[in-house]
């Protein structure tokens, strides 16, 4: 991922709460997904669900005061919350793969306009393993992107098709970048909104794949 | 009643070069950082490690790694060991990379005595392509096949004197698994406790499945808390 404005990125991740309803199961990929967390209404119950065998995943603890054998799918100590339980890593696939994740927001390298994701190897550069992406990216109900419009190269990570290997084909439901938000419906790409300070022309020259602009005016976030 | 109990220097020394060796944990908790730190210091070699990651650089199977005594690893990522990516660029290690849950699952298969599943998960990807295909109901899907091993090396929070163990929070992840998967299962334990003091419910792995256990008189600073300055 590029390096993006702190008050974009901030922004960014604010809206993509908005994905989020109570009573949800979720699992947020390792990154800036894992952030959606800190910007939560606390009065939304959600189950955090994370691969390594824990349900009901609680706010992140410092060190000093961290369980050694509570973490994160990422590695970071985390707590529990009231409701929490633990199970081995077969279950904790068996909740994804048998369809009780309602959402996962996961970073990505590139989308593709029929909804590829790709977002775990880079040939050459970058190969150390899947971890759980491709079961979150196939078999959650609801698949939300959350990356930067432009890699460090300043290429979209919007594409027609992926050049990258894929993570799971035709998955990707919503995309949340620093430009805008895009939906993927029935292989197409449609410009949802646009952030503040960003116009439509521009979002559409930063974006390699075509996009379905709405006849009305495309809102702010 | 058969005694479970042994040394860590005879427990591993069983295992022998050229073996097929899981070991549990995901990061740090489950990790059984005092086995492999044996295994490291007796140098068998030649050795295939199945484990979801590598730990991290220093740390538990990277030991083994830095020491030259694997031969090829399989584990779902290895995102926060570099030195894996380093001996793979150039050719010191054979990694096969393995979704998590399919890693999980063949794992369990095995152990059930199973001889493979059906799945679609990685169907797409390249991952796929050189795994048998099998047409279920018109539908094309990936089969998986089980994954055994020699020997699976875990850690256990509790257990009682016949082997039956319990894990703690996240530390349970592969190990349940791997108890089930391999020929010998060697346990390192916390707490040893006597006959009776594990309550039947909080039993995670059966005493069936476990061959021999070293109680853990200490721990080293690698079960502590990571500070990695983040």
């Amino acid at each position: 991922m590029g390096f993006l404005d702190v008050d974009v990125r901030e922004r960014m991740i604010r809206t993509a709460t908005r994905e989020i309803e109570a009573g949800m199961t979720i699992n947020l990929g390792i990154g800036l997904p894992t952030k959606l967390v800190n910007y939560l209404d606390p009065r939304i119950s959600v189950c955090l669900h994370s691969e390594n065998g824990i349900t009901g995943v609680g706010p992140g603890v410092e060190p000093d005061l961290a369980d050694r054998n509570l973490i994160d799918a990422g590695g970071a100590y985390v707590s529990t919350l009231p409701g929490a339980a633990f199970f081995d890593s077969a279950v904790s696939f068996a909740i994804i793969r048998g369809g009780r994740l309602d959402l996962t927001v996961l970073g990505a390298f590139e989308v593709a306009m029929n909804g590829d994701l790709a977002n775990w190897m880079v040939p050459g550069i970058f190969a150390v393993g899947v971890g759980g992406g491709m079961e979150l990216a196939q078999k959650a109900r609801r698949v939300v992107i959350m990356m930067t419009h432009l890699d460090r190269h300043g290429n979209s990570k919007i594409v027609p098709a992926c050049t990258l290997p894929i993570t799971a084909a035709a998955c990707v439901d919503r995309i949340y970048t620093d430009m805008a938000i895009i939906d993927v419906v029935d292989q197409v790409l449609i410009l949802r909104e646009v952030a503040k300070g960003i116009s439509v022309e521009e979002v559409i020259d930063a974006t390699a794949a075509p996009l379905q602009i709405p006849d009305n005016p495309v809102p702010k976030f | 009643m058969k005694d479970k109990t042994a040394s860590i220097e005879s427990a591993i020394s069983r295992i022998k070069d050229g073996d097929t060796v899981m070991v549990g944990g995901f990061g740090v908790p489950g990790t059984p950082f005092g086995l492999i730190d044996e295994l490291a210091r007796q140098g068998q070699k030649n050795l295939t490690l199945i484990k979801n990651d590598a730990n991290e650089e220093s740390m538990g199977v990277d030991r083994l790694l830095q020491n030259g005594q694997v031969n090829k690893l399989v584990v779902s990522h290895a995102g926060l060991n570099a030195n894996v990516s380093k001996m793979m660029s150039k050719n010191q290690i054979e990694v096969e990379f393995c979704p998590q849950g399919i890693l999980a699952e063949r794992i369990r298969c095995a152990g059930a005595g199973l001889y493979g599943f059906l799945t679609d998960i990685g169907i797409d990807t390249i991952l796929a392509k050189d795994k048998s295909r099998i047409e279920v109901n018109g539908r094309s899907l990936l089969l998986e096949e089980p994954l055994k091993a020699d020997f699976a090396l875990l850690h256990a929070q509790h257990a009682d004197s016949l082997g039956n163990l319990s894990y703690t929070a996240t530390a349970q992840n592969f190990s349940p698994l791997m108890a089930m998967a391999a020929d010998q299962v060697i346990v390192e334990v916390e707490h040893l406790l006597d006959l009776g003091d594990l309550k039947p419910e909080t039993i995670h792995t059966p005493s069936p499945f476990v061959d021999l256990m070293v109680s853990l008189p200490t721990l080293t600073s690698d079960y502590g808390v990571l500070r990695r300055g983040r």
